[in-house]
């Protein structure tokens, strides 16, 4: 049994995050897995322009993403909420030298949680991006997610900085193990 | 033993087109005293981070050497990372951690290198199988070709005498840290895309 709850088989909202990345020339993928987006990154995996690299802890994708932009490539950063956590001193690289890291976020402890592990970092997910500067938006509906996704996009490569996407776990919506 | 800027000195010899990413503190004060360069991108912070930055250059500059120059402090905080690397296996990355077992910029505490942590079979448990352990200022001329051969990912140890040099320091300003790179590296225009 899956920890996470994957988005449905027919949820489209992952393909138009894909196009998305294409549209906006992202050439570097950095993820530690989610289920949330677990068919975003079949898509990346299958696109011979991306480079997907699975990281060991999401800090190294912070880290990642100003190599890319010294080197000239967009890269963006995909992880659940609880990873947000990992990132935090990391950020003071998008600050200090104004680099674009839009990062899309896959909640957990958010809506209807089950596991009592996920809620703190997940009720302090928005607070502990904001606090090192990221600019932040969020997508509770699955109609939202594209133009979010896009003006995360827009925001950090347009303005140098570190920008974040949160979907909602109203969207994946919250595994019980059958218990609920 | 080697001392840290002449070993520095040494690999950045006649360096060409290499970009250098060096770790906050005494790596960042040694790249900038062997002349500070647009393709020095020398680190006030983000400890842990000097090798995912290079990962990411490498990446998006395949036909360019990338070198990390980082300390055994810097490194330890972030051996997750030679796994990420390891398994993207980019052939012109570099990284020469500068190993004086200690954390020099905080009062020379030990790190775990002084007890016995082995760098360089970590790097190789990571599956990163060129590696190469530097103890004699003898072996430096093969270290420094082996960091040009591009035959990467390329891990070395060179342990270093733990001495405080003086402060040689390199731009402040982040933001012209990274923008001279991207021009350096994308030409005149890499700061109106």
């Amino acid at each position: 049994m899956n920890l996470d709850q994957a988005p449905s088989a027919t949820a489209d909202w992952p393909d138009h995050i894909f196009d998305l990345l294409k549209a906006y020339n992202v050439r570097q993928v950095a993820l530690v897995p989610d289920a949330g987006h677990s068919r975003l990154i079949k898509r990346c995996l299958a696109d011979n322009a991306m480079r997907v690299v699975t990281l060991t802890t999401e800090e190294e994708g912070v880290a990642m993403m100003a190599g890319a932009w010294l080197g000239g490539s967009r890269a963006v950063l995909l992880m659940q909420s609880s990873g947000v956590g990992n990132c935090i001193n990391m950020l003071s690289l998008a600050t200090l030298h104004r680099t674009p890291m839009p990062m899309l976020v896959t909640m957990r402890g958010d809506f209807g949680e089950f596991n009592p592990a996920q809620v703190p970092m997940g009720q302090a997910t928005r607070t502990v991006l904001e606090a090192m500067g990221t600019l932040v938006n969020r997508a509770d509906t699955p109609g939202d997610i594209a133009a979010n996704v896009e003006a995360t996009l827009k925001f950090a490569f347009n303005t140098y900085r570190a920008t974040a996407t949160l979907i909602g776990q109203r969207v994946i919506g919250a595994k019980t193990f059958g218990k609920d | 033993m080697l001392h840290r800027r002449a070993l520095v000195a040494e690999v950045l010899e006649g360096r060409g087109d290499m970009a250098v990413i060096a770790g906050l503190g005494a790596s960042a004060w040694d790249i900038t005293a062997a002349g500070d360069t647009a393709l020095n991108f020398p680190l006030w912070g983000a400890m842990g981070g000097a090798a995912m930055i290079g990962l990411g250059l490498a990446i998006a500059q395949p036909e360019r050497t990338v070198l990390v120059i980082t300390g055994d402090g810097e490194m330890l905080m972030a051996l997750g990372a030679l796994a990420s690397i390891a398994v993207q296996a980019p052939k012109n990355l570099a990284i020469l951690v500068q190993d004086n077992e200690h954390y020099g910029e905080t009062g020379m505490q030990q790190t775990a290198t002084g007890h016995g942590v082995d760098l360089v079979a970590m790097a190789r448990g990571a599956g990163i199988r060129h590696t190469m352990l530097v103890t004699e200022p003898g072996q430096v001329p093969d270290l420094r070709a082996a960091i040009h051969a591009g035959d990467g990912p390329f891990f070395a140890v060179a342990k270093i005498d733990p001495e405080t040099l003086p402060l040689v320091l390199p731009p402040r300003e982040g933001v012209i840290l990274q923008a001279r790179m991207r021009e350096a590296i994308l030409g005149p225009l890499a700061n109106l895309a």
